[in-house]
């Protein structure tokens, strides 16, 4: 049997609840500081190869998500949350762009 | 520049360095550009990926927002707490450029698209069937987003190191040993200048000593 990876839902209870049903491992959480530690705790975890973040957690856990930026595992994904999309994921992807680039050629 | 023997074995040394560094230039070059290419693309791809789940999701809480308003909180999570889908995840690895990216493949426990729905029809609204198929329609998306966010990071980060390598040998490295070689080279030709000199000099002196020559 090959090693199973699972795949993470992050977020507000009400953002998570849907994921659920679709058969994900969902965390959902109250307040930033029960992100923190639990992203940190789910993170240490070997067999989580996505993790998906609601984006009105993501600026308060920017650091913990930019540590998992250059490492193969998991990949750390971002999305919209109950209120819409923030634009945090595309600025994401510019931050990338100018990374690599230099400049932002978007 | 002080710290350099003006010695004809620095100078082969330096050379061979100059060499080495040029050849290396140019293959971090190539592979900055090849790198370059591959990251557009993929930039491509995930912009138009982000739009879409981020879309798709959207609609998908509204959707489940108007469940939650048609039916008790309490209904709701019960409905949601035994999920009969399972999504197991395999992972691999795809080697773009002396980059591992991963490439996920996942299987759904069941097939069926019937079976998306963990509980039964009786007691749960239409909403929140339309909620759930949403989310699953979506779902297929945001792995693939997943995979090529992953990879675009992956990709950035190895774009940033080629370009500062490429960027250290063609503004430092190469000026440096060019400048390097220069230096040893005239000081030789100076060394060797001086010593023509010098004998043509002992070479005057010792023919008038011996027959009073003079030109």
């Amino acid at each position: 049997m090959i090693p199973m990876y699972k795949i993470g839902v992050l977020g507000g209870r009400e953002t998570v609840m849907g994921f659920k049903a679709l058969g994900l491992e969902v965390y959902p959480v109250e307040d930033l500081d029960e992100a923190r530690h639990t992203f940190r705790r789910i993170t240490a975890e070997e067999d989580l190869a996505i993790l998906y973040v609601e984006e009105n957690l993501a600026e308060g856990l920017k650091r913990d998500i930019d540590k998992f930026k250059d490492k193969p595992n998991p990949a750390v994904i971002l999305i919209p949350g109950r209120d819409g999309p923030l634009g945090l994921g595309l600025s994401a992807l510019s931050a990338a762009v100018e990374r690599a680039v230099g400049t932002n050629i978007l | 520049m002080a710290t350099i023997n003006p010695t004809r074995m620095v100078l082969n040394q330096m050379k061979g360095r100059l060499r080495t560094a040029a050849r290396g230039h140019k293959l971090l070059k190539d592979k900055r550009d090849e790198l370059m290419r591959q990251f557009m693309d993929v930039v491509r791809r995930n912009r138009e990926l982000r739009i879409k789940v981020e879309n798709g999701l959207t609609e998908a809480f509204a959707a489940l927002s108007v469940a939650s308003a048609v039916m008790s909180p309490d209904m709701l999570e019960q409905a949601l707490v035994y999920p009969r889908q399972s999504v197991s995840l395999d992972m691999g690895f795809k080697n773009i450029m002396s980059v591992n990216v991963p490439e996920y493949d996942f299987h759904t426990k069941s097939a069926e698209p019937g079976e998306i729905f963990p509980y039964g029809f009786a007691q749960t609204s239409g909403e929140l069937d339309d909620a759930i198929s949403a989310l699953s329609g979506v779902f297929n998306d945001m792995l693939e987003l997943a995979q090529v966010e992953k990879t675009m990071q992956l990709l950035a980060q190895e774009i940033e190191k080629t370009r500062r390598r490429v960027n250290a040998l063609e503004y430092v490295m190469i000026p440096d040993l060019q400048k390097n070689i220069k230096y040893i080279s005239m000081k030789l030709e100076e060394n060797e200048n001086s010593t023509k000199v010098r004998l043509m000099k002992v070479k005057e002196m010792v023919l008038q000593d011996a027959h009073h020559f003079e030109y």
